[in-house]
């Protein structure tokens, strides 16, 4: 077994599991559950980011998504009745807009599928083309302060914007 | 609970809560309630909106036996009570059942007494100390109060034959003599204890994590204090100068120079250095006391058979948790009419309610640790 | 079958590295319990456990033995495939962190460039066993005690993550290996960053729930926190992750503060003596064992404690092996890993002597250190040492530098202690605290 084949057979592994805690996120009546199998997705994704090479991405993913908003979730969710939720049918008149929006994503993923088949204009990443950086951290930064600095500092003050409304609304006497 | 409403069935109310409200129960059986003290909570988040204690989960009906036991034979009931502090208990019934006899005890009795209820007064307060800093969190004092505490239980032991209930009194003064070695190892553990109990402020009370938990929190003012008919530390602790060996001086305390040491501001952290005050006083009481030690009989003139005259008679003395009286009703038969006990744990305990309002979950821990009550004396 | 024999060469080190760390880990904590108990013991005047071997040294044994023998019990109305994964959870989070641990320039599971974020972000991930914990319990003082945990988790994790990053600034690499080489010869960076190690203290003995910030498991106010309901193996499972989290956060801190597996004084040459500390170390404590063998009161305690005892003269003989010519490549890796583990020790040693001197702090009380005390000092502590490093390379000395920045951080720290002082001076009722709370 080579590296490159227990890459492989690892992104299997992790896709196959991404899927099934896609499904599993959705189909479960029981929120907790339902919450838990979000985070089993969310983790299959930074395995799938591992096999990839981007470590930095795969630790921030879960840093990030399970370490800190999940776990936000699960708080909300506890904090909340959930009997009441738990026994009524949910979202049912609206499930022509969400077959609707599967149908349109199903069609972006054929037609990119379709693309790369075809040799076409879709880009390969770095990553996969066996240029593995042992660096990859240092690039990051570079990228983000170098590169992008002006898109990557617009989008902070966006988030701080949103922090500081958030605590705004949120507050009851201001 | 202030609001409720019936239920339908006679007898059972239902409170009305609010919206964001809560009912938790602390006890009978919660590690740090002191006993089977069941406290209802309202809680709002964590904050306490009101407060019932529940009570009687102890109650063995002390004071009914008493009507159908002989004076003598009571005696060792009343250790029952106040279970940490049993040879104050059997001072007070014993001077109040002399009162009624019109007899006293000789004077070496008497500072004897003084003595071993003083020490008693320390054990007392060491082992509220050591629970009521392990209910804060802070897990040594308890040991190194303990070993103390071991030290006057032995000397209790060697006195009377037995360490916690310990009936070391007797109607008109006192069965034993003092032993062989008496004088010296109380001198020797009086004159070791100050700087123990240094050992423990250094623990403790300049901790910044112990003045947080503890300052400002369940402030009882003087006026509240003397209102709910608070005695003992927490009066004192609210700035109140009461303390009955000085009032109304019984044993004898007026042989001695101490002082009442009194807080301020009536709050958790004034009522722990008026405790760690009065064992410092305690010692000062048993260290002159031990000095000179009269010689003379040990019991007064007090016949087998105590038929005292018809009458009633109500006599009080500072216990360590405050004032603990006994009113005896005699109809000139052997056995009393009726014993009325001022337990003073209990009427402390009414002023938890008032302590608690507003505060955390985690201070009332920290008040019911304070207020230093005994589930024996609350219930008997 | 050959391919599976490729693999196995391919990765034989770390593959027994975590063979050893699954299963002397368990081991380790135990031992770090028994540890706690006669420190404990120690600091209250008493003995601690005795009976179970010499000095209670088969202690730890004892525990797990019945432990795993008692009955299994699961809370009626309990979510039972949760309450069964929650613990697992929490030890392989705490257990994963390890594969990025350097113990010793030898003993590595895997060398991560991103080595210190892998093992911050998995070991948050032990947050999901304790929430998921309380919460399948269906009882009330579980879950209270997995929302405080959650909370004070949360809380501190941001403090201790920006002390790391300051730690992380002066190495220049997230990597522990590079993190430890960049202290090589040079200070460690407890000297330069003082204050960065005590934020990190603090933080990580918040992060682990142990006192003064053992609130989740306050058992004067919450029973047990969200293991109330827990008993037998699978508590004991949540206690291994307790534990295993303990070292884990011990490690880091030595990685990144303590020169990880540098001895003391690696560029001074007349030092060097210290190269014969840790076989000394190990003989002198297989002396001791010898010297209490006769006075055991069993023979077969007698032959436990001489057990101990040769089990130590083997260390001993194993950390002199570097002394051989023939083995002198041994000893970066056998003198690294018994540096770095008797840091790990006096660091864990800290938390015990916090944890028996200071009383609890309640719940308001520690979320109000962690966010208008320790964040924003962390935060200052970042932009102080990120000045240190400038300052460094515009070719300033050390100790300006230093007192600089240092004393630019303290500053802040005094002016924070003082601004909270006057506020809690100031006159405030009960009603006051309510109004702050909304």
């Amino acid at each position: 077994m080579t590296p490159a084949q227990i890459s492989q057979y690892a992104f299997y592994f992790f896709a196959a599991l991404a899927v099934v805690g896609a499904i599993g996120t959705v189909t479960v009546r029981n929120v907790v559950h339902s919450a838990i199998f979000l985070i089993t997705s969310l983790l299959a994704t930074a395995g799938i980011f591992l096999t990839l090479g981007a470590q930095f991405v795969f630790a921030v993913q879960i840093v990030l998504y399970v370490g800190g908003i999940m776990v936000l979730f699960i708080f909300v969710i506890m904090l909340v009745n959930l009997d009441v939720a738990l026994h009524q049918m949910q979202f049912k008149r609206r499930w022509w807009v969400a077959g609707l929006l599967a149908l349109a994503l199903g069609g972006q993923f054929g037609a990119v599928i379709y693309y790369s088949r075809a040799g076409g204009v879709l880009e390969i990443p770095a990553a996969r083309t066996g240029a593995l950086s042992p660096q990859n951290v240092q690039q990051f930064g570079l990228a983000l302060f170098e590169k992008y600095a002006l898109p990557f500092e617009i989008a902070s003050v966006l988030l701080l914007v949103a922090l500081i409304g958030a605590v705004v609304m949120t507050k009851k006497r201001v | 609970m202030s609001d409720t409403r019936t239920t339908g069935f006679p007898g059972v109310e239902q409170t009305v809560l609010g919206a964001d409200e809560i009912i938790i129960n602390m006890g009978p059986q919660h590690p740090s309630t002191h006993g089977v003290l069941r406290v209802k909570l309202r809680l709002d988040g964590e904050r306490i909106v009101d407060s019932e204690c529940v009570i009687g989960y102890l109650h063995r009906g002390v004071e009914k036996i008493a009507e159908h036991r002989s004076y003598q034979q009571f005696a060792p009931y009343v250790d029952r009570m106040d279970y940490v502090a049993a040879v104050s208990n059997g001072l007070g019934y014993c001077e109040a059942v002399e009162k009624l006899l019109g007899t006293e005890a000789p004077m070496r009795a008497k500072v004897v007494r003084t003595i071993l209820t003083e020490l008693q007064r320390i054990s007392s307060h060491l082992l509220w100390l050591g629970t009521h800093a392990i209910d804060i969190g802070a897990l040594t004092p308890l040991f190194y109060c303990l070993r103390e505490r071991e030290e006057i239980l032995k000397i209790f032991e060697k006195y009377c034959g037995a360490r916690l209930t310990t009936h070391a009194f007797r109607i008109g003064g006192l069965q034993y003599d003092t032993y062989d070695g008496f004088e010296a190892e109380t001198k020797r553990f009086c004159l070791d204890f100050s700087h123990r109990v240094d050992e423990y402020e250094a623990l403790l009370t300049e901790n910044r994590i112990w003045i947080a938990r503890t300052k400002g929190i369940g402030v009882l003012s003087a006026a509240d204090a003397i209102d709910m008919g608070a005695t003992g530390p927490v009066l004192r602790g609210s700035g109140v100068k009461w303390d009955i060996r000085k009032a109304m001086p019984y044993a004898a305390y007026d042989r001695y120079e101490f002082e009442i040491p009194i807080g301020q501001n009536g709050d958790t952290y004034d009522r722990y250095i008026v405790r760690m005050q009065e064992m410092r006083q305690s010692n000062r009481i048993c260290l002159q006391a031990i000095e000179d030690i009269p010689a003379g009989p040990i019991m007064g003139k007090v016949g087998k058979v105590l038929k005292p005259p018809v009458g009633e008679v109500y006599h009080s003395i500072e216990a360590p948790k405050g004032e603990l009286g006994y009113y005896i009703v005699s109809d000139g038969t052997t056995q009393p009419y009726r014993v009325r006990i001022r337990p003073p744990s209990f009427i402390n305990l009414e002023a938890l309610d008032k302590m608690i309002k507003g505060h955390l979950v985690a201070d009332v821990v920290a008040i019911i640790g304070t207020l230093d009550i005994v589930l024996g004396e609350v219930d008997r | 079958m050959s391919a599976l024999l490729e693999f196995l060469k391919t990765y034989m080190w770390p593959l027994i590295f975590a063979v050893v760390i699954v299963a002397v880990l368990p081991l380790l904590a135990g031992y770090v319990v028994l540890m706690e108990r006669k420190i404990m013991a120690d600091m209250q005047a008493r003995l601690g456990p005795m009976r179970v071997g010499p000095h209670g040294l088969l202690q730890p044994i004892a525990d797990a033995l019945k432990l795993l023998i008692k009955e299994d019990i699961i809370p009626e109305n309990a979510d039972k495939v949760v309450f069964w994964f929650a613990p697992v959870i929490s030890v392989t989070a705490a257990m994963l962190a390890y594969s990025a641990l350097a113990i010793g320039p030898f003993f590595q599971i895997a060398e991560l460039n991103i080595g210190l974020l892998f093992i911050v972000a998995v070991s948050s991930m032990g947050i999901f066993g304790i929430i998921l914990g309380g919460w399948a319990s269906n009882s009330h003082y579980s879950l209270l005690g997995a929302l405080r945990s959650t909370a004070q988790m949360i809380s501190y994790e941001t403090a201790a993550g920006l002390a790391l990053v300051g730690g992380v600034l002066l190495a220049g690499s997230l990597s522990t290996r590079e993190i430890v080489q960049a202290q090589h010869g040079g200070t460690w960076y407890v000297f330069v960053a003082p204050i960065g190690f005590f934020l990190y203290l603090v933080a990580s003995i918040a992060e682990t729930n142990r006192a003064p910030f053992d609130l989740p498991e306050a058992e004067s106010e919450l029973v047990a926190g969200y293991m109330t309901e827990y008993s037998g193996f699978r508590w004991a499972v949540y206690f291994l992750a307790e534990y295993a989290n303990m070292i884990v956060v011990a490690s880091i801190a030595t990685t990144l503060f303590l020169g990880g597996w540098l001895r003391p004084f690696q560029g001074t040459p007349w030092m060097d003596f210290l190269d014969f500390f840790p076989p000394l170390c190990f003989l002198a404590v297989a002396g001791y064992c010898f010297y209490r063998t006769p006075k055991q009161p069993e023979p077969i305690q007698s032959m436990v404690m001489a057990l101990f005892g040769g089990l130590c003269l083997l260390l001993a003989a194993a950390m002199a092996l570097p002394f051989v010519p023939a083995f002198a490549a041994s000893k970066p890796g056998l003198h690294g890993a018994f540096w770095f583990l008797l840091k790990v020790s006096l660091y864990i040693y800290s938390f015990m002597w916090i944890r028996f001197t200071f009383p609890r702090f309640r719940f308001d009380q520690l979320m109000k250190l962690g966010w208008y005390f320790m964040i924003p000092l962390s935060i200052v502590n970042v932009l102080g040492l990120g000045v240190y490093r400038v300052l460094r390379q515009l070719q300033w000395s050390r100790w300006p530098a230093f007192v600089l920045t240092t004393g630019g951080t303290l500053l802040v720290a005094i002016w924070l202690v003082w601004n909270a002082q006057k506020k809690a001076a100031a006159p405030s009722s009960v009603g006051d605290m309510t109004e702050a709370e909304g």
